[in-house]
């Protein structure tokens, strides 16, 4: 197996365990490339087209690679009802890419996802994790200004 | 004012807290106060507050201060403890609201293990310890617990088929999914008090003489995450997992984002690597589930119940709460109104005391409460003088599900609601059986063309015949519950799919397909922001907006100063 999946080691052998090392993975390389399957595959001794089953089925596992920087939309009841929707189009307009799709210098990628447990500010979204809630027009575009340059 | 001396400073850093800046304000706060402690704690549950700090002084008063920011005008204000920005619970909630299980949310740092023993915590455990298994077993059974997962199973029972049976092995799950988006009772829960979840995990271990402990908690709360592995590793220093002389593992998996993963079938597939596809149940989990072993599953309040049980005994739990449906709680309140947050009341309390009293909404402004989020359907205000208990949401179509309470403004549009339903459970249908995936599917389009204003009469027919048909051909509770939303806004707002299919106008001017952008000239000053902010350059210099450009994005509605740009029924412009 490619030195670079060493980490895979710590994960454990079991079959059980596939999902754990397609999150390690993802942890660290940001997706799941078609080397990385590979790797797997070999690492739990299950054929390829079986892991590829398996992560095709969590909406978590992505299959291309995402920007430096990962927007992800909540989409849940709250946000939805707070007009998540807007906050979409704004995003996309401002980025010129829509949900699912990394920018052509990989600084920011998009993604839509639900609910992010902090409903109560919604709508909201977050950037590599960090939550910002009570989201409008005005705030949208200074936290993208903040990550402009970074 | 006399001055008390502050003992310590407490800050809620749960990830609502957070996401409204409360780390910051805990930083800043920690290199002002000097010699003074200051802590970060869980979730006080009143997010319309949140970043919360809360000064506890010598003679052991507490101050609260609400919305702070992390300035140094409001950190001088809280350290002379000003009388700006104080937070007191507004009277109304405080007379509805009855605290047991979130006793300990925002009053420890949920990452010592002290905290928790000081406050009660493991006493519950010790007190089982004491008893036989078949006792405890019995003494859930004897308090009325019913599962807080959305189902209602009664706990007890569930944990005495899991008693019952002989094997090497017998596994016990926590149902830490959280899959309705728009909840948010288990993460609070799970960041805010840990121990809690994990106490009523073992106290079930060994009621049921369970092995083997899992946690499938959902991969989007990190937070909970962290303090539940802190918690573990506090749980195996102080040997509270050896129970009948067996040390028992704890292990937590996180889930990959699939709804149908909340499922307990689906959910042991997922366990065990696999796509999380629900099964055929018989055989039932305990009887056979995580590695064909006997398996349980509850859900994380369900578990943060327990301890209170054993604590205080099956009589003072059942004394609270009504006939079928026993202790209080949790609900995520959530949507149109002034006071969103987490709260806990006990069973039975009307809707109109939660969403009015406690949430704050106006009531002049609600058109309906959604229950059960996606499984759920919509409760409107006419009928809010309904119980919240297992028996009676059901009644109205709706269901209790797992708390998440979403309150729906009067200019929202119902048939738009129903359709961001189907679009959510379309799309998290696992797809084995045809009728949920077709089906869901099905409904969806249809939905899609009404609020596009391509509807026709028959759609309205054909949602109410396949509903039913959804239901019954579904395997699990996904299919079987999916076109609730869909029937019940049916139900009670027929008129509003009847206008988006007649009349071509969505009452609620929400459905930006039968919706013009006007501007209305008499009160505008010409300030021209709405003409600056227009993403598409719809607005002219002249002030008029191109709505073929236009797409009903808002933008100029919400900067203009004199709101005097309107959403208006689309061809009403002259
Ligand atoms: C599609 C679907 C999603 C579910 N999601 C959850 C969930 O996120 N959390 C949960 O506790 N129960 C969920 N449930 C209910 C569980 O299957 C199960 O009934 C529950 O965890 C049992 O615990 P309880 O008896 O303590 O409520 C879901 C059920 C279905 C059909
Ligand atoms: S009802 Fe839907 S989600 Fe459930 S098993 Fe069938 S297809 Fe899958
Ligand atoms: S923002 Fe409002 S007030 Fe200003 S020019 Fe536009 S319509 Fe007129
Ligand atoms: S619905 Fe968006 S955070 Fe919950
Ligand atoms: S204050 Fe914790 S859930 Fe909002």
């Amino acid at each position: 197996m490619d030195q670079k999946y060493a980490f895979l080691e710590k994960v454990g052998k079991e079959p059980s365990n596939l999902i754990k090392g397609l999150q390690a993975v993802q942890g660290a390389e940001g997706y799941v490339s078609d080397e990385s399957i590979a790797a797997i595959s070999e690492y739990f001794g299950i054929p390829a087209v079986e892991v590829e089953g398996v992560l095709s089925f969590y909406a978590q596992f992505k299959r291309v690679k995402p920007g430096k920087y990962k927007i992800a939309i909540c989409d849940g009841t709250a946000c939805h009802i707070k007009g998540s929707t807007q906050v979409g189009e704004w995003l996309s307009r401002e980025l010129g890419i829509k949900s699912g799709e990394t920018d052509a210098r990989g600084h920011f990628s998009l993604e839509t996802v639900a609910c992010l447990g902090c409903c109560s500010l919604a709508p909201v979204m977050s950037v590599n994790g960090r939550v910002y809630g009570k989201l409008d027009r005005k705030s949208i575009v200074k936290i993208l200004k903040e990550y402009e340059n970074k | 004012m006399s001055q008390e001396k502050i003992r310590k400073i407490r800050v809620g850093v749960a990830s609502c807290g957070v996401a409204a800046g409360a780390d910051a304000v805990l930083e800043l706060l920690r290199s002002r106060a000097e010699s003074i402690p200051v802590e970060g704690t869980g979730c006080l549950g009143h997010c319309y507050a949140e970043p919360m700090v809360e000064v506890l002084l010598d003679n052991g008063d507490s101050i609260f201060y609400r919305n702070v920011k992390a300035e140094n005008g409001y950190i001088d204000n809280i350290l002379s403890l000003g009388e700006k920005d104080r937070f007191e619970v507004p009277p109304a909630r405080k007379a509805k609201e009855l605290i047991k299980v979130l006793a300990l949310a925002g009053r420890i740092d949920p990452t010592r293990f002290e905290d928790y023993t000081e406050n009660g915590g493991y006493e519950g455990l010790k007190r089982a310890l004491s008893m036989t298994p078949a006792d405890v077993v019995n003494e859930v059974k004897l308090s009325g617990l019913r599962g807080r997962g959305g189902g209602g199973f009664p706990t007890g029972t569930k944990w005495s088929f899991l008693a019952a049976k002989d094997a090497p092995e017998k596994i016990l799950i926590c149902n830490a999914d959280e899959g309705d988006p728009g909840a948010f009772m288990d993460r609070s829960l799970m960041e805010s008090v840990p121990h809690q979840v994990l106490e009523g995990m073992l106290i079930a271990a060994y009621a049921t003489g369970a092995t083997k402990l899992f946690i499938y908690c959902r991969a989007e709360y990190p937070m909970a995450i962290c303090h539940l592995k802190i918690a573990i590793n506090q749980i195996y220093e102080h040997k509270l997992n050896v129970i009948n002389g067996r040390e028992l593992e704890i292990i937590i998996k996180e889930g990959a984002g699939a709804f149908v993963c909340g499922e307990e079938t689906a959910l042991i597939a997922s366990l065990e690597g696999q796509r999380g596809t629900p099964r055929f149940r018989p055989p039932f989990p305990t009887d056979s589930g995580w590695k064909g072993y006997p398996s349980m599953i509850n859900n994380v309040e369900t578990f943060g119940n327990v301890p209170l049980i054993l604590r205080e005994g099956a009589a003072a739990f059942a004394a609270i709460g009504t006939e079928g449906s026993k202790g209080t709680k949790l609900f995520a309140l959530a949507g149109d109104l002034k006071n969103p947050g987490l709260v806990e009341v006990p069973m039975g309390t009307t809707l109109r005391e939660i969403v009015f009293d406690i949430g704050g909404a106006d009531p002049d402004k609600v058109k309906a409460v959604q229950t059960g989020g996606p499984s759920g359907g919509c409760i409107p205000v006419e009928l809010f003088d309904t119980p919240v208990d297992y028996d009676s949401l059901k009644k109205l179509g709706a269901i209790m599900g797992s708390g998440g309470m979403i309150v729906i403004g009067k200019d929202r549009c119902m048939v738009e609601t129903a359709r961001y339903f189907l679009d959510f459970t379309h799309r998290e249908s696992c797809g084995k059986c045809t009728f949920c995936r077709v089906g869901t599917t099905r409904m969806f389009e249809t939905l899609e063309r009404i609020v596009a204003g391509k509807g026709e009469m028959a759609d309205l027919e054909f949602l109410e015949d396949i509903g039913p048909k959804i239901r019954m051909g579904s395997l699990c509770g996904l299919g079987q519950t999916a076109p609730n939303p869909v029937l019940a806004t049916l139900r009670y707002y027929r008129h509003e799919y009847e206008a988006h299919v007649k009349d071509h106008q969505c009452e609620a001017l929400q459905c930006s397909a039968l919706v013009d952008m006007y501007l209305d000239k008499t009160n505008c000053i010409k300030c021209k922001l709405c003409v600056k902010t227009c993403p598409v350059g719809a607005i002219s210099d002249d002030l008029v907006i191109d709505n073929e450009k236009c797409t009903r994005c808002n933008a100029c509605k919400d900067v203009c100063p004199k709101k005097t740009i309107h959403r208006v029924k689309k061809g009403s412009i002259q």
